[in-house]
């Protein structure tokens, strides 16, 4: 099976899957299980200084399930570690004696300014880690204090403190960003500008739950009150993507190297992951849902699925970052239509109903008085509502017409490639 | 056949209190809170959904399902019960295997349909367990009504003529109301005097006056309803059983499967009831099946179903005939039976070997069998007594010894409406008698008020 060992920033680890700095990671017994499970490497709970903080005794997560009890989103109210800093050093120490071939990041997150940084990172670093990162990410708690995510929102900040970091640490330094900001470049930008060495993204969304129906609440709380939290989980992924995609594909940050993070399952996410542009994942929420043991479907599908594209794992990274581009970009010209194949249908309708409320009344529900479902191709703009909706796996595919008329618009199918920029209706029209 | 040979093997308590208990449980337990979120997950909400079209009440499957997804189960029950009221005995009753999930697109790729009989028992059960108020009354209209029988066409026909405003006075010829649902269905489908339960709910929504021990025909008739009440609705079921048309068959040991039935519904210690230890039921439908798998549960060592035609044509649906035989009870197609053998006691049952001519027709084979049985039922159906109409009802056609209506229940007689088994059309179901019934009051209404 193919090798998946990676180097990310000169650390080398057996597989490129690191456990996130979060609970999983808050001590040298949970460290070690997840090493023994197989995991190639762990970033430390985050460290503060002491006195250390202290958490709720109260709810300090809380889930959305599937009826199933699948847990699809989570959420935390945690604050970074609330042992002694000592407690936590020798710990590391130690495990980085035990597993010299794994990766051991400490995660830190210090206040604004510099001598803090100064005194803190050398202390840390003696412990033989392999690299910090800097927790500018946390939304919740350590926020209000001037911390996490209060840095990661301000570009100056970041490379404030990421020059700090720099100044006072020989190993590298990767700078965790928060996605509470309406754009990840210039966060991204700040940490390259800061010389960090690595981004890693993202850190958990703001949020709040739900309410508790019975008392009107929100929900979770602790005696009576709640405040938001961090986000995480399969729901998160999407979003996470879409950020690592940006700075992958952005002239001004393409040259830094990623840690991709948020809600990777499976296999397959951390495919999504590195495919878009990152060279690691990290993984938290996965293995506080079913534990360590997840690891060795992560490594085992990675492998073979590695093996399948007879591609090599540093081939894989940035794969599909070439097809991301700007909506200005799309072929204008190009077309598609659905197409049922009605040896799979089961006749639930629902392409018809979402279709015929809310999209383009392009799919029959009967045809010569039977239950019946077809794409009416002069009404389908290839809006993939339909596949999207389908209970059955590859029933409704898409298929591009290449030549002839579309139906819809009467007009001749062109192979040639025309987008906005050059388009009719575009007052800002480019001429050619 | 020696003397001792012939001498009839019944009695009872031919299985201790346990076993009794443990087989007469409920067939299919209510799903948990967590089964029913997982089943109902199942659902793909399907548009124009087939189980819907299916169900002979209509009932909004995707939408009662939905809400039991989203824990509305209240609001679950109202979309169940709003269409059919004893939704709670139906997701007991109803052949679902070959109505609504039956219809289930899940069947397509997978054989296994959402279990909407079992997630309809979990919206509805709390209703009845706390008899918690849906439905309200319309203004009084002033109107009175009279229906005639208990069962499931009368008390829906009555429900919903309560609702609409108008008063009822419901003439039940049993001592319990009920009907079918009552006397006529296996136990062990209907535990915990469900039944009454649903009786207690339908009645509470007031406006409904149950007379029961009170005949068509013996206490009062067609004709005296007719003058007294503004409009008429007869859900009577089906009087008499069938004849097997042989030599023989007052014998004792040869008995009416309904009627057993009912007593073993009725029985305060199942223990008491004689059972055979060899038993034949003669018959086809879901009569024939519940007599006979009760019959095994109760402790008959052999039970015999012996039907005219194949596995097709029987009124049970494979799921019951699955049924039967994982119960024990062997099917024997293809054989009728010619001659009741014994003297004070049936002992043996004669058949002759049937297939179909070229017509299609059931002839005779020429071949014969015996078995020995110590009690025969007849499960061949039944038919309406015609004769408690009376004489004064000219004008109300009757074909086929069934009442004929139109769509809306209508009988031939403008004030009279009908429905349930005593109607042509009718499929001896639950849940179709229940829409007769509803069906009817809708127009019975709509009549009533001039429309």
């Amino acid at each position: 099976m193919a090798d998946i060992s990676t180097t990310f920033l000169g650390i080398s680890s057996p597989n490129p899957f690191w456990l996130a700095s979060a609970p999983p990671t808050d001590k040298a017994y949970n460290v070690n299980r997840a090493f023994e499970a197989g995991w190639g490497g762990a970033v430390w709970k985050t460290l503060g200084e002491d006195p250390p903080i202290v958490n709720v005794s109260g709810p300090r997560y809380s889930a959305i399930h599937s009826n199933e009890r699948r847990v699809i989103g989570f959420n935390n109210i945690e604050l970074i570690t609330d042992r002694p800093l000592q407690t936590n050093l020798d710990e590391m120490r130690q495990i980085k004696k035990d597993w010299p071939d794994r990766a051991l990041v400490a995660s830190i997150m210090l206040p604004m300014n510099e001598a803090t940084w100064a005194r803190y990172l050398p202390m840390v670093e003696e412990t033989g880690i392999d690299a910090f990162e800097l927790n500018f990410g946390c939304p919740h708690g350590m926020s209000e204090r001037g911390m996490g995510a209060a840095v990661g929102q301000v570009p100056d900040y970041i490379q404030m403190a990421t020059e700090w970091a720099k100044k006072a640490a020989s190993v590298p330094v990767i700078v965790k960003l928060t996605p509470n900001v309406t754009n990840i470049l210039p966060p991204a930008k700040a940490a390259l500008d800061g010389g960090a060495d690595a981004v890693s993204l993202i850190n958990t969304i703001n949020s709040i739950m739900r309410v508790d129906y019975d008392s009107l609440t929100m929900y979770p709380t602790t005696d009576g009150m709640g405040t938001h939290g961090g986000y995480c989980g399969e729901a998160v992924k999407p979003i996470a993507l879409n950020m690592v995609a940006e700075i992958a594909r952005t002239k001004e940050t393409r040259s830094i190297p990623i840690s991709g993070i948020g809600g990777i399952t499976d296999w397959r996410d951390a495919v999504d992951f590195l495919a878009l542009g990152a060279s690691n994942v990290q993984v938290c929420t996965a293995a506080m849902v079913y534990g360590f043991k997840i690891i060795d479907d992560l490594v085992d599908g990675l492998s073979r699925f590695l093996d399948d594209k007879r591609l090599a794992l540093d081939e894989l990274i940035g794969k599909a970052v070439p097809s991301v581009t700007d909506w200005q970009y799309l072929n204008l010209n190009y077309v598609e239509k659905a197409v049922i194949d009605q040896e799979l249908c089961i006749k639930c309708g629902r392409c018809h109903v979402v279709c015929e409320d809310t999209s383009h009344q392009a799919i029959t529900h009967t045809v010569n008085g039977e239950r019946r479902f077809e794409v009416i191709d002069a009404e389908c703009v290839g809006c993939n509502l339909c596949v999207s909706v389908c209970p059955v796996d590859g029933c409704i595919s898409m298929q591009r017409l290449t030549d002839g008329v579309d139906p819809r618009t009467g007009e001749p199918i062109s192979l040639e490639k025309a987008d906005w920029t050059t388009h009719r209706n575009n007052p800002m029209r480019k001429t050619k | 056949m020696s003397k001792s040979e012939q001498q009839a093997d019944i009695r009872s308590h031919r299985l201790d209190k346990d076993e009794l208990a443990r087989n007469f449980a409920d067939l299919h337990p209510p799903l948990s809170r967590s089964e029913a979120l997982i089943a109902a997950d199942r659902c793909y909400f399907c548009y124009d959904a087939p189980c819907t079209t299916a169900c002979p009440t209509g009932i909004d499957i995707p939408g009662f399902i939905q809400k039991i997804r989203s824990d509305n189960i209240r609001g679950s029950a109202h979309t169940i019960l709003a269409e059919n009221i004893m939704g709670g005995m139906c997701a007991r009753v109803c052949p679902t295997e070959v109505l609504c999930e039956e219809a289930c697109v899940r069947n397509t790729h997978e054989e296994k349909p959402v279990e909407i009989g079992l997630l309809q028992r979990y919206a509805t059960d709390p209703i009845f367990d706390q008899q918690t108020p849906l439905f309200s009354r319309a203004p009084a209209t002033g109107k009175k009504i009279a229906v005639v029988g208990g069962g499931p066409a009368g008390l829906s026909c009555a429900h919903r003529l309560a609702m609409l405003g108008h008063d009822v006075v419901v003439f039940n010829r049993d001592d319990k109301a009920g009907g079918l649902n009552e006397y006529g269905i296996a136990a062990y489908k209907t535990i915990d005097d469900f039944a009454q339960k649903e009786i207690e709910y339908i009645l509470s929504i007031g406006g409904i006056e149950l007379r029961n021990g009170e005949m068509l025909g013996k206490d009062f008739t067609l004709q005296e309803l007719r003058i007294s009440y503004d409009a008429v609705f007869i859900g009577i079921g089906l009087g008499s059983t069938n004849s097997l048309d042989l030599d023989h068959e007052s014998l004792p040991g040869v008995g009416s499967a309904i009627e057993y039935i009912a007593e073993i519904r009725q029985a305060d210690d199942l223990g008491k009831l004689p059972v055979g230890r060899r038993v034949v039921v003669i018959g086809g439908g879901m009569t024939a099946i519940d007599i006979a798998v009760q019959s095994k549960r109760l402790g008959a060592e052999v039970v015999d179903i012996v039907y005219r035609r194949g596995p097709e044509q029987m009124g049970a649906s494979r799921y019951e005939q699955d049924l039967a035989q994982i119960n024990g009870v062997t099917i024997r197609h293809w054989a009728r039976p010619v001659e009741l053998l014994g003297d004070d006691h049936v002992t043996n049952i004669r058949f002759e070997r049937t297939a179909l001519d070229s017509d299609g027709r059931l002839r005779s084979t020429g071949e014969h069998f015996e078995l020995s049985a110590d009690i025969v039922f007849k499960a061949i159906g039944q038919i309406l007594d015609v004769g408690m109409f009376g004489t004064d009802t000219v004008g109300l056609e009757i074909r086929h010894d069934r009442i004929v209506v139109n769509e809306a229940g209508r009988t031939t007689l403008r004030d009279v409406w009908a429905g349930g088994d005593c109607v042509a059309d009718g499929d001896d179901l639950t849940v179709t008698a229940v829409q007769q019934g509803k069906v009817a009051a809708v127009d019975i209404d709509r009549c009533l008020r001039g429309e």
